[in-house]
C-alpha cells in the first residue's frame, strides 16, 4: 500500500518513506481508511493531493499555519507559577472529512434531539408531565444541580430554552456515530471551527478549488438573527456577556461580538434599573434587549443565585423573568445536559416527539440504581466513569488506563455520592491520520456540530473535530492536551 | 459605546504613542553620543528626568550609564513605562476591545508585541547586553519600533470606522504626544553645558538640533526657518499650529475630537472637558515665544504638562467613569 502513514520524512532528500503498514487501522474505526487499508470514497482527492504535495510540503503549510494563528492571536491563556504562557490550540492541518449521506442523517437527528430537549425543559419549569407520567422520576431532576428552582413559571421568548448547542458526537468502534454529551449551557469552540476554516483555505487553496466543501463562514449570521429573533424590538441591542479577558473562552466572545457587529460586555459595564438591564456608555445608559450570555447561571445575578458572585449583575434575573431581556441560552437548561438525565433522552425523544432517537445515545449506567451501582464497582476498570456535572474532561477515570489505586479512590468518590456518576463502556473512538512532528500517525478525535435554534433549527455543517494528540489517548479536551481540525461535510 | 471600551482604546494608543516616542528619545540621545565622543561625555540623566521616571531609575540603578538607561527604557519588566511595557498594556488593552478593532489592526499590534518580546528574550540572554554594553542592533531595534507605532496609526486610519472609537484614540494619541513633546523640549533644560561660554556654542546647538530630531522635527522645522536658534525651535514645538507633533495642534486635535464625541454638533451641551481644552488652546494661540522665554521656558513647560493634565482627568470624569 502507497501511502504515508507514519510516514518518515528525510529532510536532506526531501524523500518520503512510505510505512502504511505501521498506520493502524486495527480494532478501530478510523475516519479515512477501511480496515483493509483502502482510503475511502470522501477522502480519495485528500489522499491523492497529500502524496502529490509531500511530506515536507505538508510540514511547511502546516507551520505556515501555525504562525497565522499566531499572529491572528488565537490563543488560550495558562496561568502557572512564574510567567504566565499564552498558547495557541493545537492545531493539525489534515482535515476530517465527514460524506454528505452520513451528515444529512446527524443534521436530523440533531435536530430531533434539541427539539426533544428543548420541550423537556419547558414541560419541567412548568407541569412537569413527564414526571407525573412516569417517565423520569422526580427524584432525578430534582436533585440535579443544574435543575434551578427560581426557573420554575419562567416563559422564556417563543418559548426557546436552548438557543445555542454544543452537541459531542463519537464514533465507535464499527463506525456508528453516538451522542456523547449534551452541551447546553455556553458551549464553546465555534471560533475555532470559524478560525481554523480560514486557516485551512489559506493552507490547501488547491483542495477547496475541487472540493465541494460546504462554507461555515455564515454562522455569526444565523446566530445574530437567531438572538434578534428574541426581541420584538426593531433594531434590538445586542451584547455578548463574557466574564471578562481572564476567561480561556475570552477569544471566542470578543471573536462572536465583533463578527455579529455587537457589543461584548462585562458584568460591571451592566447595571439594572426599574428590571430593564442597561450597560454604560460614554452618552449614558443605553438600554440592552438581547443578551448572549457566556457566564454560567448561577454566577449570573446575585440576588437569585450565588451570592458571591463578583460577574454578575443584580437583577438582571427579574429583568429577565418579566420579559424586559433575553437571554441565550436561558438559566436552567443544565438540568437537561446532567450526564444522568442525559440516560433519558431517547425516552424524552420518544415521550414528546413520538419519534425513535436517530443518533444513538452511548450505554449508561446509572450509579444512582442499586444493580447498575454493583456492576459499576466490580467492573471499574473496564468502565468509563464521570461525575454528572462534570466538563472539560475533569471528574471522570477511565478505567483502562488508570492504576489500581485510582480506581479505588474514585470507588469510593462513587459510593459516597451515586447520583453524581455514571458509567459508559469506554469506546474506542475513530482516528484521523495526524501530523505529528514529521511522521503521520493515528489520533482519536470527536465531533462537536454546532445547533442554533431561533426561527427553525440551524446545524452548521460541519463543527469541530477535537484531536486527542497523546498517543492512544482517549481525551480530547483542550485542557487536557487536545487540538483541533478542520471538519469537511462535502457537498 | 461603552465607557470600558472608550477609556480602553483611549491608554490602547497612549501606550503606543508612548513606545513610540521613547524610541525616538534612546536612539537622538544614543546618535548624540556618537557625534560627541569623549570631547564632553554624553549625559544620559536626563533622558531620564525626561520620562519624568527618575525615582524609579535611581530605586534600581545605581549610575545613569548608557546601559542601564536603556534598559531601563526598553526591556526592563519592572519599568512601567518601558517600551516593552507599553507594547505589553497596549496589546492587552486591545485584546479587551478587540471587537472594537479591524482584525489588521489587532494583527499589526500583536505581530509587533511579539517581535519586541523576542527581542527582549535575545536581550536578556546575551551575556554582552545584559552587561555594559550596548547592544550593536539597537538602532535597528528603535527603528523597528518606530515603523510599527507608525503602521499600527496607518493601518488604524485606514481599517476602522473614524467614529467615537476613532475619536477616543486620537484623544489618547495627542495627549501623550502633547506631553510628550514638552518633556523632550524640557530636556534642553536638564543637559548641562560645560560653561556659561558655551550658551550658543556649536555643542549648544547640536544639543537644540537633537531635541529636534528627538521630535522628528527637523526636516520640517528646516522647511519652516533658515537657521537653528533654540527661539525657533521653541515656537515650533510650542505654537506651530500645523506640525503634527507641536503643543498647539495636538491641542487642536483633541478639542476637534472632543467635540466629536460630545456631540456638540448634534446639539449636546458642552461639557468641562471641552470647556477645559478650548480655554487652555485659546490662551497658547495668544502666546507669543519671547514672553515665554521671559517666563522660563521650563517653568512654561510645566505649567502645559498640569494643564494637559487637567484636560486627562476631564475626560476621564466625564467619559469613562459614567
Amino acid at each position: 500500500m502507497n501511502w504515508y502513514g507514519n510516514c518518515y520524512i528525510n529532510k536532506q532528500k526531501e524523500v518520503c518513506a512510505m510505512f502504511i503498514a505501521d498506520y493502524e487501522t486495527k480494532n478501530v474505526y478510523d475516519e479515512m481508511f477501511s480496515k483493509e487499508g483502502k482510503a475511502r470514497t470522501s477522502y480519495h482527492f485528500l489522499k491523492s493531493k497529500m502524496e502529490s504535495l509531500g511530506g515536507l510540503e505538508l510540514i511547511k503549510r502546516s507551520s505556515s499555519a501555525e504562525k497565522a494563528l499566531i499572529s491572528l492571536g488565537i490563543t488560550f491563556t495558562l496561568y502557572g507559577d512564574g510567567e504566565e504562557q499564552e498558547r495557541i490550540m493545537p492545531f493539525d492541518v489534515i482535515p476530517r472529512i465527514v460524506p454528505n449521506e452520513e451528515w444529512t442523517k446527524m443534521e436530523k437527528g440533531l435536530k430531533q434531539r434539541i427539539e426533544a430537549m428543548n420541550r423537556f425543559l419547558q414541560d419541567i419549569y412548568s407541569d412537569a408531565k413527564i414526571i407525573k407520567d412516569g417517565v423520569i422520576p422526580r427524584d432525578i431532576i430534582e436533585s440535579s444541580s443544574g435543575y434551578l428552582k427560581p426557573c420554575i413559571g419562567l416563559k422564556p421568548p417563543k418559548d426557546i430554552w436552548i438557543h445555542i448547542t454544543g452537541t459531542d458526537l463519537v464514533r465507535d468502534g464499527e463506525g456508528t456515530f453516538h451522542v456523547l454529551e449534551d452541551n447546553l449551557r455556553c458551549p464553546s469552540g465555534v471560533s475555532y471551527v470559524l478560525e481554523n476554516r480560514e486557516v485551512m483555505k489559506r493552507t490547501f487553496p488547491e483542495l477547496f478549488d475541487k472540493l465541494n466543501i460546504r462554507q461555515v463562514y455564515d454562522y455569526p449570521y444565523h446566530l445574530r438573527s437567531m438572538l434578534e429573533n428574541l426581541s420584538n424590538a426593531d433594531d434590538p441591542v445586542i451584547a455578548v456577556w463574557t466574564p471578562g479577558v481572564f476567561n480561556s473562552a475570552y477569544y471566542e466572545h470578543s471573536f462572536l461580538a465583533q463578527k455579529m457587529g455587537v457589543f461584548l460586555v462585562e458584568g460591571s459595564d451592566l447595571i439594572v434599573e426599574n428590571d430593564k438591564v442597561f450597560m454604560k456608555t460614554t452618552k449614558g445608559l443605553r438600554k440592552i434587549d438581547v443578551i448572549y450570555r457566556r457566564i454560567d447561571d448561577t454566577f449570573m445575578d446575585p440576588m437569585t443565585f450565588r451570592k458571591d458572585s463578583l460577574l454578575g449583575v443584580k437583577g438582571i434575573f427579574e429583568a429577565f423573568k418579566k420579559g424586559n431581556v433575553a437571554l441565550a441560552n436561558a438559566p436552567g437548561t443544565g438540568v437537561a445536559d446532567d450526564k444522568v438525565i442525559y440516560s433519558f433522552v431517547p425516552a424524552m425523544i420518544k415521550y414528546y416527539l413520538g419519534e425513535e432517537a436517530i443518533i444513538p445515545n452511548v450505554p449508561t449506567y446509572l450509579c444512582s440504581q442499586g444493580k447498575d451501582l454493583k456492576f459499576v464497582i466490580d467492573n471499574i476498570h473496564n468502565l468509563v466513569v464521570k461525575a454528572a456535572n462534570g466538563a472539560g474532561g475533569y471528574g471522570m477515570i477511565i478505567g483502562p488506563k488508570s492504576t489500581k489505586q485510582e480506581q479505588e479512590d474514585f470507588k469510593k468518590l462513587i459510593i459516597d455520592d451515586p447520583r453524581n456518576y455514571i458509567a459508559q463502556p469506554v469506546l474506542n473512538l475513530s482516528t484521523v491520520p495526524t501530523l505529528i512532528e514529521d511522521k503521520i500517525e493515528s489520533r482519536h478525535v470527536d465531533l462537536r456540530p454546532f445547533i442554533l435554534y431561533g426561527k427553525e433549527i440551524y446545524v452548521m455543517p460541519g463543527g469541530l473535530t477535537r484531536v486527542a494528540l497523546r498517543k492512544g489517548s482517549l481525551v480530547v479536551n483542550s485542557s487536557q492536551g487536545g487540538g483541533s481540525k478542520d471538519t469537511w461535510v462535502l457537498g | 459605546m461603552l465607557s470600558r471600551v472608550a477609556e480602553s482604546v483611549f491608554w490602547l494608543n497612549r501606550y503606543i504613542e508612548r513606545a513610540e516616542n521613547y524610541s525616538r528619545f534612546i536612539d537622538v540621545n544614543h546618535q548624540l553620543s556618537l557625534d560627541l565622543n569623549d570631547e564632553f561625555p554624553n549625559q544620559w540623566m536626563p533622558l531620564v528626568h525626561t520620562t519624568g521616571d527618575s525615582e524609579e531609575f535611581e530605586k534600581k540603578y545605581d549610575k545613569a550609564t548608557p546601559a542601564n538607561v536603556i534598559k531601563f527604557m526598553t526591556f526592563d519588566d519592572e519599568n512601567p513605562n518601558s517600551i516593552y511595557n507599553c507594547l505589553a498594556r497596549a496589546r492587552e488593552n486591545a485584546r479587551t476591545i478587540r471587537e472594537n478593532i479591524s482584525t489588521s489592526m489587532w494583527e499589526v499590534l500583536n505581530e509587533f508585541y511579539l517581535s519586541v518580546k523576542e527581542y527582549r528574550k535575545s536581550y536578556m540572554e546575551n551575556p554582552e547586553t545584559r552587561g555594559e554594553g550596548i547592544s550593536a542592533d539597537l538602532s535597528g531595534f528603535l527603528a523597528h519600533v518606530r515603523k510599527n507605532c507608525q503602521s499600527f496609526y496607518g493601518c488604524s486610519d485606514a481599517t476602522v470606522s473614524h467614529d467615537e472609537v476613532w475619536s477616543f484614540s486620537l484623544l489618547g494619541r495627542f495627549l501623550e504626544r502633547a506631553d510628550k513633546t514638552t518633556r523632550i523640549l524640557d530636556m534642553k533644560y536638564f543637559i548641562l553645558l560645560p560653561s556659561v561660554q558655551d550658551v550658543g556654542s556649536t555643542l549648544d546647538l547640536l544639543q537644540w538640533l537633537s531635541l529636534l530630531k528627538s521630535a522628528s522635527a527637523h526636516e520640517m522645522f528646516n522647511r519652516k526657518y533658515k537657521k537653528v536658534h533654540p527661539n525657533d525651535i521653541a515656537d515650533f514645538l510650542i505654537l506651530d499650529q500645523t506640525f503634527p507633533r507641536s503643543i498647539v495642534f495636538c491641542l487642536q486635535e483633541i478639542e476637534e475630537s472632543l467635540e466629536k464625541v460630545s456631540g456638540t454638533k448634534e446639539g449636546l451641551p458642552r461639557n468641562l472637558a471641552q470647556d477645559a481644552a478650548t480655554t487652555y488652546l485659546n490662551r497658547l494661540r495668544s502666546e507669543d515665544i519671547e514672553s515665554i522665554f521671559d517666563k522660563g521656558l521650563h517653568e512654561y513647560l510645566d505649567d502645559i504638562q498640569i494643564e494637559l493634565n487637567r484636560i486627562g482627568s476631564k475626560i476621564v470624569e466625564r467619559f469613562f467613569k459614567s
